[in-house]
Protein backbone atom coordinates (compact mmCIF):
# COMPACT_ATOMS: atom_id res chain seq x y z
CA UNK A 1 0.00 0.00 0.00
CA UNK A 2 1.30 3.28 -0.98
CA UNK A 3 0.81 6.90 0.11
CA UNK A 4 -1.74 8.55 -2.82
CA UNK A 5 -1.08 11.27 -5.23
CA UNK A 6 -3.50 14.39 -4.35
CA UNK A 7 -7.21 14.86 -5.58
CA UNK A 8 -6.94 16.27 -9.10
CA UNK A 9 -10.68 17.15 -9.18
CA UNK A 10 -11.90 20.55 -8.51
CA UNK A 11 -14.73 21.50 -6.14
CA UNK A 12 -17.88 21.83 -8.40
CA UNK A 13 -16.39 18.63 -10.02
CA UNK A 14 -16.54 17.00 -6.23
CA UNK A 15 -20.23 18.12 -5.46
CA UNK A 16 -21.88 17.56 -9.30
CA UNK A 17 -20.65 13.95 -8.13
CA UNK A 18 -21.96 13.94 -5.16
CA UNK A 19 -25.13 15.55 -6.38
CA UNK A 20 -25.65 13.12 -9.22
CA UNK A 21 -25.35 10.16 -6.59
CA UNK A 22 -27.67 11.53 -3.95
CA UNK A 23 -30.43 12.74 -6.69
CA UNK A 24 -30.57 9.10 -7.72
CA UNK A 25 -30.94 7.66 -4.23
CA UNK A 26 -33.35 10.50 -3.84
CA UNK A 27 -35.89 9.79 -6.59
CA UNK A 28 -35.79 5.99 -5.95
CA UNK A 29 -37.05 6.75 -2.29
CA UNK A 30 -40.87 5.72 -1.97
CA UNK A 31 -42.11 8.79 -0.08
CA UNK A 32 -40.41 11.29 -2.82
CA UNK A 33 -42.63 9.22 -5.38
CA UNK A 34 -45.75 9.13 -3.49
CA UNK A 35 -45.39 12.92 -3.19
CA UNK A 36 -45.56 13.39 -7.00
CA UNK A 37 -48.17 10.93 -7.19
CA UNK A 38 -50.15 12.55 -4.39
CA UNK A 39 -49.59 16.30 -6.28
CA UNK A 40 -50.35 14.87 -9.24
CA UNK A 41 -53.75 13.40 -7.63
CA UNK A 42 -54.77 16.18 -5.98
CA UNK A 43 -54.45 18.20 -9.09
CA UNK A 44 -56.24 15.92 -11.40
CA UNK A 45 -59.34 15.71 -9.13
CA UNK A 46 -58.96 19.58 -8.52
CA UNK A 47 -59.49 20.51 -11.92
CA UNK A 48 -62.21 17.85 -12.25
CA UNK A 49 -64.19 19.45 -9.61
CA UNK A 50 -63.51 22.88 -10.23
CA UNK A 51 -64.42 22.79 -13.81
CA UNK A 52 -61.65 25.70 -15.28
CA UNK A 53 -57.84 25.90 -14.43
CA UNK A 54 -57.40 28.96 -12.86
CA UNK A 55 -60.01 27.63 -10.25
CA UNK A 56 -58.28 24.42 -9.63
CA UNK A 57 -54.84 26.35 -9.30
CA UNK A 58 -56.35 28.41 -6.50
CA UNK A 59 -57.23 25.22 -4.48
CA UNK A 60 -53.94 23.49 -4.99
CA UNK A 61 -52.16 26.62 -4.53
CA UNK A 62 -53.64 26.12 -0.51
CA UNK A 63 -53.06 22.19 -0.46
CA UNK A 64 -49.16 23.22 -1.97
CA UNK A 65 -48.79 26.11 0.87
CA UNK A 66 -49.20 22.87 2.83
CA UNK A 67 -47.49 19.65 1.38
CA UNK A 68 -44.43 21.36 0.09
CA UNK A 69 -42.97 22.68 3.78
CA UNK A 70 -43.91 19.50 5.30
CA UNK A 71 -42.17 17.66 2.53
CA UNK A 72 -39.21 19.00 2.17
CA UNK A 73 -38.70 20.34 5.88
CA UNK A 74 -39.66 16.88 7.73
CA UNK A 75 -39.16 14.32 5.46
CA UNK A 76 -35.81 15.87 4.14
CA UNK A 77 -34.67 16.56 7.57
CA UNK A 78 -35.37 12.50 8.64
CA UNK A 79 -33.77 11.32 4.88
CA UNK A 80 -30.53 13.91 6.09
CA UNK A 81 -30.47 11.94 9.56
CA UNK A 82 -30.83 8.91 8.40
CA UNK A 83 -27.84 9.22 5.96
CA UNK A 84 -25.58 10.64 8.80
CA UNK A 85 -23.49 7.55 8.55
CA UNK A 86 -22.92 8.03 5.04
CA UNK A 87 -22.26 11.16 5.41
CA UNK A 88 -19.27 10.57 8.04
CA UNK A 89 -17.78 8.12 5.59
CA UNK A 90 -18.29 11.08 2.56
CA UNK A 91 -16.35 13.31 5.03
CA UNK A 92 -13.45 10.59 5.67
CA UNK A 93 -12.88 10.96 1.45
CA UNK A 94 -10.62 13.71 0.26
CA UNK A 95 -13.78 16.47 -0.36
CA UNK A 96 -13.72 20.27 1.05
CA UNK A 97 -16.31 20.03 3.28
CA UNK A 98 -18.18 22.54 1.10
CA UNK A 99 -18.39 20.38 -1.76
CA UNK A 100 -20.02 17.89 0.03
CA UNK A 101 -22.69 20.10 1.64
CA UNK A 102 -23.70 21.82 -2.29
CA UNK A 103 -23.79 18.38 -3.88
CA UNK A 104 -25.95 16.83 -0.84
CA UNK A 105 -27.96 19.81 -0.79
CA UNK A 106 -28.52 19.47 -4.59
CA UNK A 107 -29.10 15.89 -4.38
CA UNK A 108 -32.23 16.77 -2.33
CA UNK A 109 -33.25 19.97 -3.55
CA UNK A 110 -33.15 19.16 -7.43
CA UNK A 111 -34.96 15.63 -7.12
CA UNK A 112 -37.72 17.04 -4.72
CA UNK A 113 -38.36 20.46 -7.16
CA UNK A 114 -38.31 17.81 -9.94
CA UNK A 115 -41.08 15.76 -8.58
CA UNK A 116 -42.79 18.82 -7.19
CA UNK A 117 -42.79 20.47 -11.04
CA UNK A 118 -43.83 17.12 -12.36
CA UNK A 119 -46.39 16.65 -9.60
CA UNK A 120 -48.50 20.04 -10.66
CA UNK A 121 -48.01 20.12 -14.22
CA UNK A 122 -48.93 16.26 -15.55
CA UNK A 123 -52.57 16.68 -14.64
CA UNK A 124 -52.64 20.02 -16.40
CA UNK A 125 -51.30 18.51 -19.59
CA UNK A 126 -52.63 15.58 -19.18
CA UNK A 127 -56.38 17.12 -18.93
CA UNK A 128 -54.91 19.65 -21.97
CA UNK A 129 -56.10 22.50 -19.14
CA UNK A 130 -53.13 24.56 -20.30
CA UNK A 131 -55.26 27.63 -21.89
CA UNK A 132 -53.52 30.77 -22.00
CA UNK A 133 -54.80 31.71 -18.97
CA UNK A 134 -53.79 28.95 -17.03
CA UNK A 135 -50.74 28.05 -18.27
CA UNK A 136 -48.60 31.67 -16.89
CA UNK A 137 -50.66 30.99 -13.60
CA UNK A 138 -49.37 27.71 -13.48
CA UNK A 139 -45.74 28.26 -14.51
CA UNK A 140 -45.69 30.43 -11.19
CA UNK A 141 -47.75 27.98 -9.39
CA UNK A 142 -44.68 25.66 -10.16
CA UNK A 143 -41.63 28.50 -10.20
CA UNK A 144 -43.00 29.33 -6.31
CA UNK A 145 -43.14 25.71 -5.60
CA UNK A 146 -39.95 24.82 -6.67
CA UNK A 147 -38.79 27.96 -4.73
CA UNK A 148 -40.42 26.88 -1.45
CA UNK A 149 -38.84 23.41 -2.00
CA UNK A 150 -35.13 25.32 -2.37
CA UNK A 151 -36.44 27.29 0.88
CA UNK A 152 -37.26 24.28 3.38
CA UNK A 153 -34.16 21.91 2.04
CA UNK A 154 -31.90 24.48 2.98
CA UNK A 155 -33.95 24.74 6.52
CA UNK A 156 -34.10 21.06 6.59
CA UNK A 157 -30.00 21.29 6.21
CA UNK A 158 -29.89 24.18 8.33
CA UNK A 159 -31.89 21.69 11.10
CA UNK A 160 -29.88 18.91 10.89
CA UNK A 161 -26.36 20.37 10.82
CA UNK A 162 -27.05 22.63 14.07
CA UNK A 163 -29.54 19.68 16.30
CA UNK A 164 -27.28 16.43 16.80
CA UNK A 165 -30.18 14.33 18.22
CA UNK A 166 -32.53 13.16 15.48
CA UNK A 167 -35.76 12.94 17.52
CA UNK A 168 -35.11 16.58 18.85
CA UNK A 169 -34.36 17.89 15.17
CA UNK A 170 -37.44 15.96 13.89
CA UNK A 171 -39.34 17.64 16.74
CA UNK A 172 -37.92 21.14 16.25
CA UNK A 173 -39.15 20.48 11.90
CA UNK A 174 -42.37 19.30 12.79
CA UNK A 175 -42.89 22.60 15.03
CA UNK A 176 -41.28 25.11 12.57
CA UNK A 177 -43.79 23.36 9.63
CA UNK A 178 -46.80 23.91 12.33
CA UNK A 179 -45.46 27.31 13.10
CA UNK A 180 -45.09 28.75 9.50
CA UNK A 181 -47.81 26.83 7.87
CA UNK A 182 -50.59 27.07 10.59
CA UNK A 183 -50.23 29.49 13.19
CA UNK A 184 -48.41 31.92 12.10
CA UNK A 185 -51.27 33.86 10.56
CA UNK A 186 -53.34 33.75 13.52
CA UNK A 187 -50.80 34.61 15.86
CA UNK A 188 -50.13 37.70 13.82
CA UNK A 189 -53.86 38.34 13.32
CA UNK A 190 -54.25 38.25 17.29
CA UNK A 191 -51.37 40.28 17.60
CA UNK A 192 -52.88 42.99 15.56
CA UNK A 193 -56.06 42.47 16.93
CA UNK A 194 -54.72 43.11 20.62
CA UNK A 195 -52.58 46.30 19.15
CA UNK A 196 -55.32 47.90 16.86
CA UNK A 197 -55.24 51.09 18.37
CA UNK A 198 -51.25 50.88 18.41
CA UNK A 199 -49.00 52.46 15.44
CA UNK A 200 -48.22 48.61 13.89
CA UNK A 201 -48.26 48.34 10.89
CA UNK A 202 -44.33 48.72 10.05
CA UNK A 203 -43.89 45.38 12.50
CA UNK A 204 -46.79 43.87 10.78
CA UNK A 205 -44.74 44.48 7.22
CA UNK A 206 -41.58 42.86 8.75
CA UNK A 207 -43.94 39.87 9.88
CA UNK A 208 -44.87 38.69 6.67
CA UNK A 209 -41.45 38.63 5.32
CA UNK A 210 -40.29 36.51 8.58
CA UNK A 211 -42.50 33.67 6.86
CA UNK A 212 -41.89 32.00 3.63
CA UNK A 213 -45.17 30.56 3.09
CA UNK A 214 -46.61 34.07 3.39
CA UNK A 215 -44.37 35.45 1.02
CA UNK A 216 -45.02 32.52 -1.53
CA UNK A 217 -49.03 32.72 -0.96
CA UNK A 218 -48.72 36.67 -1.68
CA UNK A 219 -46.56 36.08 -4.86
CA UNK A 220 -49.84 33.44 -5.91
CA UNK A 221 -52.65 35.67 -4.98
CA UNK A 222 -51.14 38.55 -6.22
CA UNK A 223 -51.06 37.35 -9.54
CA UNK A 224 -54.10 35.12 -9.21
CA UNK A 225 -55.74 38.39 -7.79
CA UNK A 226 -57.66 36.45 -5.77
CA UNK A 227 -57.33 39.12 -2.33
CA UNK A 228 -59.64 37.01 0.08
CA UNK A 229 -57.55 34.30 0.28
CA UNK A 230 -54.29 36.27 0.79
CA UNK A 231 -54.98 36.39 4.82
CA UNK A 232 -53.95 38.88 7.17
CA UNK A 233 -50.31 40.03 6.44
CA UNK A 234 -50.35 39.18 3.02
CA UNK A 235 -53.59 42.10 2.67
CA UNK A 236 -51.23 44.57 5.18
CA UNK A 237 -48.48 44.10 2.56
CA UNK A 238 -50.69 44.94 -0.58
CA UNK A 239 -51.59 47.81 0.84
CA UNK A 240 -48.32 49.42 1.77
CA UNK A 241 -46.45 48.54 -1.34
CA UNK A 242 -49.33 47.79 -4.00
CA UNK A 243 -49.71 44.73 -6.04
CA UNK A 244 -46.52 44.92 -8.31
CA UNK A 245 -43.83 46.10 -5.10
CA UNK A 246 -45.36 43.94 -3.00
CA UNK A 247 -44.51 40.74 -5.75
CA UNK A 248 -41.53 42.38 -6.45
CA UNK A 249 -40.40 42.51 -2.45
CA UNK A 250 -42.18 39.30 -1.82
CA UNK A 251 -39.81 37.52 -4.83
CA UNK A 252 -36.69 38.94 -3.22
CA UNK A 253 -37.60 38.35 0.70
CA UNK A 254 -38.05 34.85 -0.81
CA UNK A 255 -34.79 34.71 -2.52
CA UNK A 256 -33.41 35.60 1.16
CA UNK A 257 -35.10 32.55 2.42
CA UNK A 258 -33.35 30.20 -0.34
CA UNK A 259 -30.13 31.88 0.62
CA UNK A 260 -29.63 32.36 3.97
CA UNK A 261 -30.63 29.24 5.56
CA UNK A 262 -28.67 27.95 2.96
CA UNK A 263 -25.72 30.00 3.67
CA UNK A 264 -26.19 29.21 7.39
CA UNK A 265 -26.22 25.55 7.13
CA UNK A 266 -23.21 25.25 4.65
CA UNK A 267 -21.29 27.44 7.93
CA UNK A 268 -22.26 25.44 10.24
CA UNK A 269 -21.53 21.95 8.11
CA UNK A 270 -18.21 23.55 7.63
CA UNK A 271 -17.25 24.07 11.61
CA UNK A 272 -19.29 20.94 12.89
CA UNK A 273 -18.41 18.24 15.08
CA UNK A 274 -19.68 14.99 13.52
CA UNK B 1 3.69 7.87 10.56
CA UNK B 2 0.87 9.60 12.49
CA UNK B 3 1.54 11.99 14.82
CA UNK B 4 -1.29 12.89 18.07
CA UNK B 5 0.51 15.40 20.09
CA UNK B 6 -1.58 16.77 23.18
CA UNK B 7 -4.75 16.54 22.30
CA UNK B 8 -8.14 17.99 24.06
CA UNK B 9 -11.50 17.35 23.44
CA UNK B 10 -14.52 18.08 25.64
CA UNK B 11 -18.02 18.02 24.60
CA UNK B 12 -19.68 20.72 26.84
CA UNK B 13 -18.36 20.53 30.56
CA UNK B 14 -17.57 16.60 29.57
CA UNK B 15 -13.91 16.26 28.96
CA UNK B 16 -13.12 13.25 26.50
CA UNK B 17 -9.55 13.58 25.87
CA UNK B 18 -7.11 15.39 28.16
CA UNK B 19 -3.87 15.99 26.44
CA UNK B 20 -3.36 12.52 24.41
CA UNK B 21 0.06 12.13 22.93
CA UNK B 22 0.21 8.96 20.49
CA UNK B 23 2.55 7.96 17.78
CA UNK B 24 1.54 5.72 15.38
CA UNK B 25 4.41 3.79 13.03
CA UNK B 26 4.31 2.45 9.40
CA UNK B 27 4.07 -1.17 8.82
CA UNK B 28 2.27 -1.66 12.22
CA UNK B 29 -1.19 -2.77 13.03
CA UNK B 30 -1.98 -0.78 16.65
CA UNK B 31 -4.97 -1.53 18.68
CA UNK B 32 -6.77 1.32 20.72
CA UNK B 33 -8.45 -0.44 23.83
CA UNK B 34 -9.88 0.56 26.52
CA UNK B 35 -13.09 0.34 28.71
CA UNK B 36 -16.56 1.91 26.97
CA UNK B 37 -16.49 5.89 27.29
CA UNK B 38 -12.85 6.19 27.34
CA UNK B 39 -12.82 8.27 24.38
CA UNK B 40 -11.70 5.91 21.17
CA UNK B 41 -14.49 7.03 19.27
CA UNK B 42 -13.58 10.50 19.76
CA UNK B 43 -10.14 10.02 19.24
CA UNK B 44 -11.13 8.38 15.85
CA UNK B 45 -13.29 11.29 14.83
CA UNK B 46 -10.37 13.57 15.17
CA UNK B 47 -7.87 11.43 13.27
CA UNK B 48 -10.54 11.31 10.30
CA UNK B 49 -11.10 14.83 10.95
CA UNK B 50 -14.36 14.40 11.62
CA UNK B 51 -14.00 16.31 14.92
CA UNK B 52 -11.72 19.06 15.61
CA UNK B 53 -9.47 18.65 18.95
CA UNK B 54 -9.35 21.63 21.16
CA UNK B 55 -6.12 22.03 21.46
CA UNK B 56 -3.30 19.70 20.11
CA UNK B 57 -2.09 18.09 16.64
CA UNK B 58 -3.05 15.79 14.33
CA UNK B 59 -0.57 15.21 11.79
CA UNK B 60 0.23 12.92 9.19
CA UNK B 61 3.73 11.55 7.82
CA UNK B 62 4.50 14.73 5.43
CA UNK B 63 3.35 16.88 8.29
CA UNK B 64 0.19 17.88 6.81
CA UNK B 65 -3.13 18.08 9.01
CA UNK B 66 -5.90 15.49 8.40
CA UNK B 67 -8.45 18.22 7.94
CA UNK B 68 -6.70 19.05 4.95
CA UNK B 69 -8.90 17.73 2.17
CA UNK B 70 -5.91 16.42 0.15
CA UNK B 71 -4.09 14.77 3.25
CA UNK B 72 -7.13 12.41 3.67
CA UNK B 73 -6.26 10.94 -0.24
CA UNK B 74 -4.17 8.80 2.21
CA UNK B 75 -6.44 7.54 4.14
CA UNK B 76 -8.92 4.15 4.55
CA UNK B 77 -11.94 4.37 7.03
CA UNK B 78 -14.01 1.28 7.87
CA UNK B 79 -17.05 2.57 10.24
CA UNK B 80 -18.48 0.41 13.06
CA UNK B 81 -21.79 0.54 11.36
CA UNK B 82 -21.55 0.77 8.08
CA UNK B 83 -24.29 2.67 6.16
CA UNK B 84 -24.80 3.59 2.55
CA UNK B 85 -27.65 5.39 0.66
CA UNK B 86 -30.48 2.64 1.14
CA UNK B 87 -31.48 3.04 -2.79
CA UNK B 88 -28.64 2.93 -4.60
CA UNK B 89 -26.90 -0.76 -5.54
CA UNK B 90 -23.51 -1.65 -4.17
CA UNK B 91 -21.86 -1.28 -7.47
CA UNK B 92 -23.01 2.67 -7.63
CA UNK B 93 -21.50 3.39 -4.56
CA UNK B 94 -18.46 2.14 -5.19
CA UNK B 95 -19.01 4.38 -8.63
CA UNK B 96 -19.41 7.22 -6.87
CA UNK B 97 -16.67 7.09 -4.57
CA UNK B 98 -14.30 6.10 -7.65
CA UNK B 99 -15.71 9.10 -9.35
CA UNK B 100 -14.55 11.22 -6.62
CA UNK B 101 -10.76 9.54 -6.34
CA UNK B 102 -10.47 9.51 -10.35
CA UNK B 103 -6.63 9.65 -9.43
CA UNK B 104 -6.46 6.18 -7.87
CA UNK B 105 -6.83 3.15 -9.56
CA UNK B 106 -8.89 1.12 -7.26
CA UNK B 107 -7.92 -2.32 -6.39
CA UNK B 108 -11.09 -4.30 -8.12
CA UNK B 109 -9.76 -7.96 -6.45
CA UNK B 110 -10.92 -6.98 -3.08
CA UNK B 111 -14.76 -7.64 -4.53
CA UNK B 112 -13.57 -11.12 -5.34
CA UNK B 113 -11.41 -11.64 -2.35
CA UNK B 114 -14.82 -10.62 0.08
CA UNK B 115 -17.21 -12.65 -2.33
CA UNK B 116 -19.71 -9.87 -2.87
CA UNK B 117 -18.96 -9.00 -6.64
CA UNK B 118 -22.41 -10.93 -7.22
CA UNK B 119 -24.16 -8.85 -4.84
CA UNK B 120 -23.87 -5.56 -5.58
CA UNK B 121 -25.70 -5.43 -8.39
CA UNK B 122 -28.40 -5.05 -5.77
CA UNK B 123 -29.92 -2.02 -4.33
CA UNK B 124 -28.24 -1.25 -0.34
CA UNK B 125 -31.11 -2.13 1.43
CA UNK B 126 -31.69 -5.77 0.51
CA UNK B 127 -28.36 -6.42 1.79
CA UNK B 128 -27.80 -8.04 4.87
CA UNK B 129 -25.52 -6.77 7.58
CA UNK B 130 -22.77 -8.67 6.70
CA UNK B 131 -22.55 -7.73 3.24
CA UNK B 132 -22.85 -3.87 3.82
CA UNK B 133 -19.77 -4.85 6.12
CA UNK B 134 -18.43 -6.66 3.41
CA UNK B 135 -19.12 -3.80 1.45
CA UNK B 136 -17.77 -1.41 4.13
CA UNK B 137 -14.42 -3.58 3.86
CA UNK B 138 -13.95 -3.34 0.36
CA UNK B 139 -13.88 0.75 0.59
CA UNK B 140 -11.71 1.42 3.42
CA UNK B 141 -8.84 -1.04 1.24
CA UNK B 142 -10.29 0.13 -1.99
CA UNK B 143 -7.95 3.20 -2.85
CA UNK B 144 -4.62 1.68 -1.49
CA UNK B 145 -4.72 4.04 1.51
CA UNK B 146 -1.42 4.37 3.98
CA UNK B 147 -3.30 4.85 6.76
CA UNK B 148 -6.21 2.66 7.72
CA UNK B 149 -8.65 3.14 10.52
CA UNK B 150 -10.52 0.21 11.51
CA UNK B 151 -13.80 0.88 13.86
CA UNK B 152 -14.41 -2.61 15.10
CA UNK B 153 -13.88 -3.91 11.67
CA UNK B 154 -15.32 -7.86 12.16
CA UNK B 155 -18.06 -7.32 14.05
CA UNK B 156 -20.68 -9.09 12.01
CA UNK B 157 -18.71 -10.54 9.53
CA UNK B 158 -18.92 -14.41 9.26
CA UNK B 159 -16.02 -16.14 9.86
CA UNK B 160 -15.08 -16.86 6.59
CA UNK B 161 -14.91 -12.84 5.55
CA UNK B 162 -13.52 -12.35 9.34
CA UNK B 163 -10.39 -14.05 8.07
CA UNK B 164 -9.92 -12.64 4.95
CA UNK B 165 -9.64 -9.41 6.39
CA UNK B 166 -7.33 -10.03 8.71
CA UNK B 167 -5.47 -11.28 6.12
CA UNK B 168 -5.88 -7.91 4.28
CA UNK B 169 -5.14 -5.76 6.85
CA UNK B 170 -1.91 -8.21 7.32
CA UNK B 171 -0.98 -7.60 3.74
CA UNK B 172 -1.44 -3.81 4.03
CA UNK B 173 0.70 -3.54 7.15
CA UNK B 174 3.43 -5.62 5.18
CA UNK B 175 3.32 -2.93 2.38
CA UNK B 176 4.41 -0.53 4.73
CA UNK B 177 0.59 0.91 5.58
CA UNK B 178 -0.07 2.20 8.59
CA UNK B 179 -2.97 0.48 10.69
CA UNK B 180 -5.05 1.74 13.55
CA UNK B 181 -7.66 -0.66 14.46
CA UNK B 182 -10.22 -0.77 17.85
CA UNK B 183 -12.23 -4.17 18.76
CA UNK B 184 -13.17 -5.55 21.82
CA UNK B 185 -12.26 -8.84 20.65
CA UNK B 186 -9.15 -10.22 22.29
CA UNK B 187 -8.47 -13.25 19.59
CA UNK B 188 -8.48 -10.57 16.90
CA UNK B 189 -5.76 -8.33 19.05
CA UNK B 190 -3.62 -11.20 19.55
CA UNK B 191 -3.53 -11.99 15.61
CA UNK B 192 -3.54 -8.83 14.49
CA UNK B 193 -2.09 -5.84 17.05
CA UNK B 194 1.71 -5.05 16.87
CA UNK B 195 1.12 -2.40 19.09
CA UNK B 196 -1.56 -1.69 21.98
CA UNK B 197 -2.65 1.66 22.97
CA UNK B 198 -4.57 1.38 26.38
CA UNK B 199 -6.59 4.60 26.65
CA UNK B 200 -8.23 5.49 29.75
CA UNK B 201 -10.53 8.76 30.64
CA UNK B 202 -9.35 10.23 27.41
CA UNK B 203 -5.58 9.56 28.04
CA UNK B 204 -3.01 7.01 26.82
CA UNK B 205 -2.16 5.28 29.80
CA UNK B 206 -0.44 2.49 28.42
CA UNK B 207 1.35 2.30 24.33
CA UNK B 208 3.52 -0.44 23.37
CA UNK B 209 4.23 -3.74 21.51
CA UNK B 210 2.04 -6.45 22.98
CA UNK B 211 5.16 -8.30 24.54
CA UNK B 212 5.76 -5.02 26.12
CA UNK B 213 2.16 -5.34 27.65
CA UNK B 214 2.72 -8.40 28.71
CA UNK B 215 5.83 -7.89 30.95
CA UNK B 216 4.82 -4.87 32.11
CA UNK B 217 1.64 -6.04 33.71
CA UNK B 218 3.06 -9.59 34.65
CA UNK B 219 0.28 -11.38 32.91
CA UNK B 220 0.57 -14.61 30.67
CA UNK B 221 -2.00 -14.18 28.38
CA UNK B 222 -3.45 -10.35 26.38
CA UNK B 223 -7.01 -10.77 27.89
CA UNK B 224 -4.93 -10.92 31.57
CA UNK B 225 -3.16 -7.88 30.44
CA UNK B 226 -6.05 -5.85 29.35
CA UNK B 227 -7.83 -6.80 32.76
CA UNK B 228 -5.69 -6.08 34.48
CA UNK B 229 -4.98 -2.62 33.09
CA UNK B 230 -9.12 -1.65 33.36
CA UNK B 231 -8.77 -2.95 37.08
CA UNK B 232 -6.18 -0.92 37.99
CA UNK B 233 -5.65 1.85 35.79
CA UNK B 234 -2.62 2.86 35.86
CA UNK B 235 -1.18 -0.28 36.13
CA UNK B 236 1.86 1.16 38.65
CA UNK B 237 2.73 2.86 35.71
CA UNK B 238 3.20 6.48 35.57
CA UNK B 239 1.42 7.61 33.11
CA UNK B 240 3.33 10.63 32.25
CA UNK B 241 5.97 8.41 31.59
CA UNK B 242 3.76 6.40 29.03
CA UNK B 243 2.21 8.51 26.90
CA UNK B 244 3.96 7.37 23.78
CA UNK B 245 5.11 4.23 22.80
CA UNK B 246 8.82 5.85 21.91
CA UNK B 247 8.94 6.39 25.77
CA UNK B 248 7.36 2.84 26.64
CA UNK B 249 9.64 1.17 24.84
CA UNK B 250 12.37 3.26 26.79
CA UNK B 251 10.68 2.22 30.03
CA UNK B 252 11.12 -1.42 29.06
CA UNK B 253 14.78 -1.29 27.81
CA UNK B 254 16.02 0.21 31.01
CA UNK B 255 14.34 -2.22 33.20
CA UNK B 256 14.48 -5.21 31.46
CA UNK B 257 18.62 -4.06 31.93
CA UNK B 258 18.17 -3.64 35.15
Amino acid sequence: MTAIATPSLGRAELAWIIAVHQSRDVVRKRWVIAYAAGLAVAGDLLLRLAGSGPSALVSLLNVVLLLIPLIALILGSASLYGAREFTELLLAQPIPRRSLFIGLYLGLTVPLAAATALGLALPFMIERALDQTTAPMLALLVAVSVLLVAVFTGLAFLLTVSVHDRARGLGVAILAWLGMGLLYDGLVLAVATAFRDWPIERPLLAAMVLNPIDLARTILLLRLDVAALMGYTGAVFRSAFGTTGSATIAILALGLWVMVPWWLGARAFDRRDF
Amino acid sequence: MICIHDVYKRFGALPVLRGLNLALTPGRVTAIVGPNAAGKSTLIRCILGLSRPDRGTITLADGRNVRLPAARAALGYMPQQPSFPENLTGHEVLAMLDALRPEVAPDSALLERFQVAGQLDKPVRTLSGGTRQKLSAVIAFRYRPSLLILDEPTAGLDPLAAAVFKSTVVAARDTGATILLTTHVVAELAVLADEIAFLLDGAIRFAGPVTALLNTTGAATLDEALAALMQTPAAGIPAAALQTAESLRVRVVRETRA
